[in-house]
């Protein structure tokens, strides 16, 4: 525990030592710019003392997004448009709705193609195609086309989370299915067990620890659809929007600390599907058996 | 409900001795299984009768289709010419019906599932009560010795303790018909005697027919009435050999001298092939 916190601490401390160094010589040289159009003269302790306090740095340092994160986060009311938290819970809402019903309909995909041959020959190839198209192409054809039919808010950001997040789900679940022992196979067919009872009491879990292993990965692609979602459309809302604003009127502290909470939230719900899938496995008798 | 489902609700009347009748008949039976460098034949000409009752070890050494003959008879493989009967029927009907109980080299117990739940797997899949598989897991987890083991899981017991833990899955269908695939061949010597004890306990309990897989000489003489010497290349019966042992038999009759002529009739009926070269 000591040796794991300590590696994260130094780990932290490194990546902090580079920001600044990186925030120091990228404000640094546009500092020395600015002076330099002005035929101003300069020298090092001013533009090293001026780095870290540039009204809108190329790089804001830790402290400046720091800062950022705590009058955005703190000193708002959660239902103000400037609170942070205000917007990650409009993204969490898509993030959330596109991952529940995109790992639904990607363990339904594979339960149909485990279980039907023609299925597997005409659905394989487009479950694979549709994760070639680039998601910030095809991201405002369906915010736009939804709008078309007067669908908006949170259901076109949900439908893109979950265009990203069934795939994981289906890969993982079509060989998870497909992962019970052979043995096991043989004992249900000594049982003339039917293909109900064998995929109730053998093929279901023997999947399961592939589906948990693809929900961590759908969930984090899932909050990445909402945020891609939140970008092209004008969204009033979400950590997208926020991003979008930032980068806007060049406020590069609004876009880090946006992307911290963005990253945080990310983490949060992966942690999150990592418990349940502890209890699941202390429920099943303890044992990481796949 | 199925005809099996009913045939444990209504105990069946436990005669000391059943009228005996014919449980499995082989006639020409014969296996081949296609390959690239030609065909095996894995089973050739297989004629064998076995009446209920009956404690039938197949012996041979490794490829001489011993297992595959029990895969026959278990449905799990489809022989690809010739006539067997399992209790009067085909073999998939013997399956339907749920006649046998099939007891793997390994114990093939679900790893997700306590002892209790594993035991009730095949009586959850026939549509039994809890209460009808509660009463048949109590009665058998206590005749293979694991009254006390019902919320373990199969990996909190040792290889000996699964492998017992599957047996009494196996019996709790009360099936006729006992089906063995080495199902001692992984336990250490100790534990495997031990185990030789308490299934021909369980066998003269329960009147099964039980058809037994080894390639241990000295396990097929202490368990059976009949004992089926097979020869690979191609998998055939060489010689069935009834044993002139009594069918309750302890572990110091391995001492006697009967127990050693039989022994050495097995072997030399096996060295007579040219069997193992």
């Amino acid at each position: 525990m000591k040796q794991k916190l300590f590696s994260l601490v130094s780990l932290l401390v490194i990546v902090i030592a580079i920001w600044y160094l990186a925030a120091l010589l990228m404000n640094g040289n546009q500092l020395i710019n600015n002076l330099e159009r002005k035929n101003q003269q300069w020298t090092y302790s001013q533009v090293i003392a001026g780095a870290y306090d540039v009204k809108r740095p190329m790089l804001p340092a830790p402290h400046q997004v720091g800062q950022e994160l705590i009058k955005s986060i703190i000193d708002k009311p959660v239902t103000s448009k400037r609170s942070l938290i205000y917007h990650a819970q409009i993204t969490l809402n898509s993030t959330l709705l596109g991952f529940v019903f995109g790992s639904l309909l990607g363990i339904l995909i594979a339960v149909g193609i485990v279980h039907n041959k023609t299925l597997e020959s005409s659905l394989m190839p487009w479950v694979i195609a549709s994760q070639t198209i680039p998601i910030l192409a095809i991201a405002p054809m369906i915010v736009v086309v939804l709008g078309a039919v007067n669908i908006t808010g949170v259901i076109p950001k949900a439908i893109i989370s979950m265009y990203l997040s069934f795939f994981p789900a289906t890969i993982a679940m079509v060989k998870g299915l497909r992962s019970s022992d052979k043995l096991h196979e043989e004992l249900m067919h000594t049982y003339s067990a039917t293909a109900k009872d064998i995929f109730w009491k053998l093929r279901w879990y023997s999947a399961q620890p592939y589906l948990f292993a693809s929900l961590k990965v759908a969930i984090a692609a899932a909050l990445v659809g909402a945020i891609v979602a939140e970008l092209p459309t004008g969204a009033q809302g979400g950590l997208g929007a926020r991003l979008l604003s930032g980068s806007y009127y060049g406020q590069t502290e609004q876009i880090w600390s946006a992307l911290i909470v963005a990253a945080t939230l990310g983490s949060i719900l992966v942690w999150l599907v990592g418990i349940a899938e502890k209890v699941l496995l202390r429920r099943r008798g303890g044992l990481d058996h796949a | 409900m199925t005809v099996a489902a009913q045939q444990i609700i209504t105990p069946k009347p436990e005669l000391a001795v059943k009228p005996e009748r014919e449980m499995i008949s082989i006639e020409d039976l014969s296996l081949i299984f296609p390959s690239k460098d030609g065909d095996v034949h894995a089973l050739s000409n297989i004629n064998l009768s076995i009446k209920s009752g009956d404690f039938v070890s197949f012996i041979g050494p490794s490829g001489c289709g011993k297992t595959t003959l029990l895969r026959v008879i278990a449905d799990l493989e489809k022989a690809t010419s010739g006539n067997l009967k399992v209790n009067g029927t085909d073999a998939q009907d013997a399956r339907l019906n749920r006649l046998y109980g099939y007891v793997f080299q390994a114990p093939a117990l679900l790893p997700w599932r306590n002892i209790q739940q594993n035991c009730a797997l095949p009586m959850e899949i026939l549509g039994l009560s809890p209460a009808q598989q509660n009463k048949q897991i109590d009665k058998y987890l206590k005749m293979v010795g694991l009254q006390d083991f019902h919320k373990k899981f199969p990996w909190q017991l040792s290889g000996g303790m699964q492998q017992r833990a599957s047996i009494a899955r196996a019996l709790c269908l009360t099936p006729d018909l006992l089906l063995m695939d080495e199902p001692f061949g992984a336990l250490d010597e100790i534990t495997r005697d031990h185990m030789n004890i308490e299934l021909l306990r369980i066998w003269s309990e329960t009147q099964k027919t039980v058809v037994f897989v080894t390639h241990s000489i000295d396990e097929a003489v202490l368990l059976s009435t009949h004992i089926v010497v097979m020869s690979p290349r191609p998998g055939r019966i060489i010689k069935v050999i009834e044993s002139p042992l009594p069918r309750l038999k302890n572990l110091a009759l391995r001492d006697a001298p009967a127990f050693h002529a039989l022994a050495s009739e097995i072997r030399t009926a096996l060295a007579h092939e040219h069997a193992i070269d």
